[in-house]
């Protein structure tokens, strides 16, 4: 689920863009992620669902749990845990970095 | 008790999500899936978008690959239909004469496309859509320059439509109602997703009625009311469904255009569950018997009601809610199917993002989104608070839906 030892370290949005109890979706290059706020820690995963073509950055921040708008799918953001149908393949996380200003997610590797 | 055998007819959506929720709830008991056709359990949206587009496939419609069943103990039975049940004996008769004893019953036995009740109505060229080979034959025709004539502009209807556009074809509708969506969508709204279609190049023709079909041998003649005759390559038709309830008013089962079941999914029979499109069930939330024919009913209530007989009790109580996808157009309506007498718009369908309110005395009995879907989740709860709201508030952006729905 969540990758570590070899990759990089990509810069992907700036930390004051992001507010608690919010979602934002960013590209980095082929990549769609997805950036939470949750109680001030920033967390990341992809943002494409794993269930039907839409952005979980389209859709709600409930809690530590992120619902899919366009079936209601839901995902616990901390693991990428998929919470039950339709959603059947958790969803990737990335780890996460605030360097400065600056969110950073590792990629690769 | 846990030992007990439940027998599920129907291995459509419903009676796959029923025996998933029934081994996630715990439930140890021998489980029989039992479904006339040869797939395992699927769902149905894909079948007028993205497996009729050819930008999906078969396999990803199905709820979980086919081997997943044995591995959760799950028999799975495909291929056989259940024909007759023996209330009292508590057996089930299957298409093959092979005959199962059952503890509980859960029928989701679903609904099956109406036929036009004309001349014509069936053929090798005229098309309904329900099951994964119905789709893949209409894919087939649906070629560049094919002549496609669609019969009904319901939500099926609508979607073969912009599929088969999308694929090239050259696609008229024929509607029976002054306006597309006629059961659904209010005369704006149902101008919003005609428009919509006549972009695209659809042409969509109301107050139209088909009295007839001739197989030209080489295509069809599509005979209209008004004497005309719209020639075509093929015809797909969506006038609607009917319910399966054959089986289970046969075994005595209360039925009232839907095995009527209360808000655990019981029937009249208290050995006898049912959940999905078959029903006509007692919804909490709106205090009166609904049938649906959408994807959140036939996942929801099924897993719900196999909670139930998995020994919890929570009733199913959502606000019915329903999508569709038209070229890029995202349209979603929560709410109980039912009257309205007021509009209320928060943003304009010039905008192409917007929601619209259906009130009914002074309440949001209903909500649509068209590519809005961040309003969607606080429009629900509105819809389920039942609660009146001013349609000032609603049709103001700068109020926040979410600080209504509290």
């Amino acid at each position: 689920m969540s990758e570590s030892g070899s990759g990089e370290w990509v810069t992907v949005a700036q930390r004051s863009a992001l507010k608690p109890g919010e979602v934002m979706g960013v590209q980095v290059k082929d990549k769609e992620i997805a950036l939470y706020d949750i109680d001030g820690t920033v967390y990341a995963t992809e943002n494409t669902c794993t269930h039907a073509y839409a952005y979980l950055s389209d859709g709600w921040v409930d809690g530590d749990v992120i619902e899919c708008p366009l079936h209601g799918g839901r995902f616990e953001i901390k693991t990428g845990k998929g919470l039950g149908p339709p959603i059947d393949c958790d969803i990737k996380t990335f780890p996460v970095r605030v360097e400065g200003e600056n969110i950073q997610i590792k990629i690769g590797g | 008790m846990s030992e007990r055998h439940i027998v599920i007819a129907g291995a459509g959506h419903a009676g796959g999500r029923a025996a998933e929720a029934l081994r996630a709830a715990g439930y140890k008991g021998p489980i029989t899936l039992i479904g006339a056709e040869r797939h395992p359990p699927y769902e149905r949206p894909p079948l007028s978008k993205e497996l009729l587009a050819g930008t999906g496939t078969v396999e990803k419609t199905y709820l979980r690959p086919a081997a997943w069943y044995a591995e959760a103990g799950i028999e799975l039975r495909l291929g056989c239909a259940v024909r007759e049940i023996d209330p009292r004996a508590q057996r089930v008769r299957l298409a093959d004469a092979t005959e199962l004893p059952y503890d509980a019953l859960v029928l989701t036995t679903g609904a099956r496309p109406r036929i036009l009740p004309i001349a014509g109505g069936e053929g090798p060229r005229v098309h309904y859509l329900r099951d994964i080979e119905d789709c893949l034959r209409l894919r087939e025709r649906l070629v560049p320059d094919a002549r496609v004539v669609l019969i009904g502009a319901g939500f099926i209807g609508l979607e073969i439509a912009a599929t088969a556009r999308q694929r090239g074809a050259a696609v008229t509708v024929l509607e029976i109602a002054p306006q597309v969506l006629s059961r659904v969508a209010p005369p704006p709204l149902a101008a919003y997703v005609a428009d919509l279609h006549k972009r695209h190049g659809v042409e969509i023709r109301t107050s139209v009625i088909v009295t007839g079909i001739e197989d030209t041998g080489s295509g069809l003649s599509i005979l209209t009311n008004a004497g005309e005759r719209i020639a075509a390559d093929i015809a797909a038709v969506g006038i609607g469904v009917q319910p399966n309830t054959e089986l289970a008013a046969s075994a005595g089962v209360t039925v009232d255009d839907g095995i009527k079941v209360d808000e655990f999914g019981r029937s009249s029979d208290p050995a006898i569950f049912a959940a999905g499109d078959v029903t006509r069930h007692f919804n909490p939330i709106f205090g009166r018997y609904i049938r649906l024919e959408a994807w959140q009913n036939a996942q929801n209530q099924a897993i719900a009601v196999a909670k139930v007989m998995a020994g919890g009790t929570q009733p199913f109580a959502e606000v019915p809610w329903f999508w569709t996808d038209q070229f890029d157009m995202n349209l979603q309506t929560a709410g109980p199917p039912g009257p309205w007498d007021k509009l209320v718009w928060r943003g304009e369908p010039a905008e192409r993002a917007f929601t619209v309110f259906h009130l009914f005395e002074g309440k949001p009995v209903a909500a649509t989104t068209v590519n809005n879907t961040r309003d969607m989740r606080f429009a629900r709860m509105i819809v389920g608070r039942g609660t009146p709201v001013d349609p000032a508030l609603l049709a103001d952006k700068s109020v926040k839906l979410q600080d209504l729905a509290r």
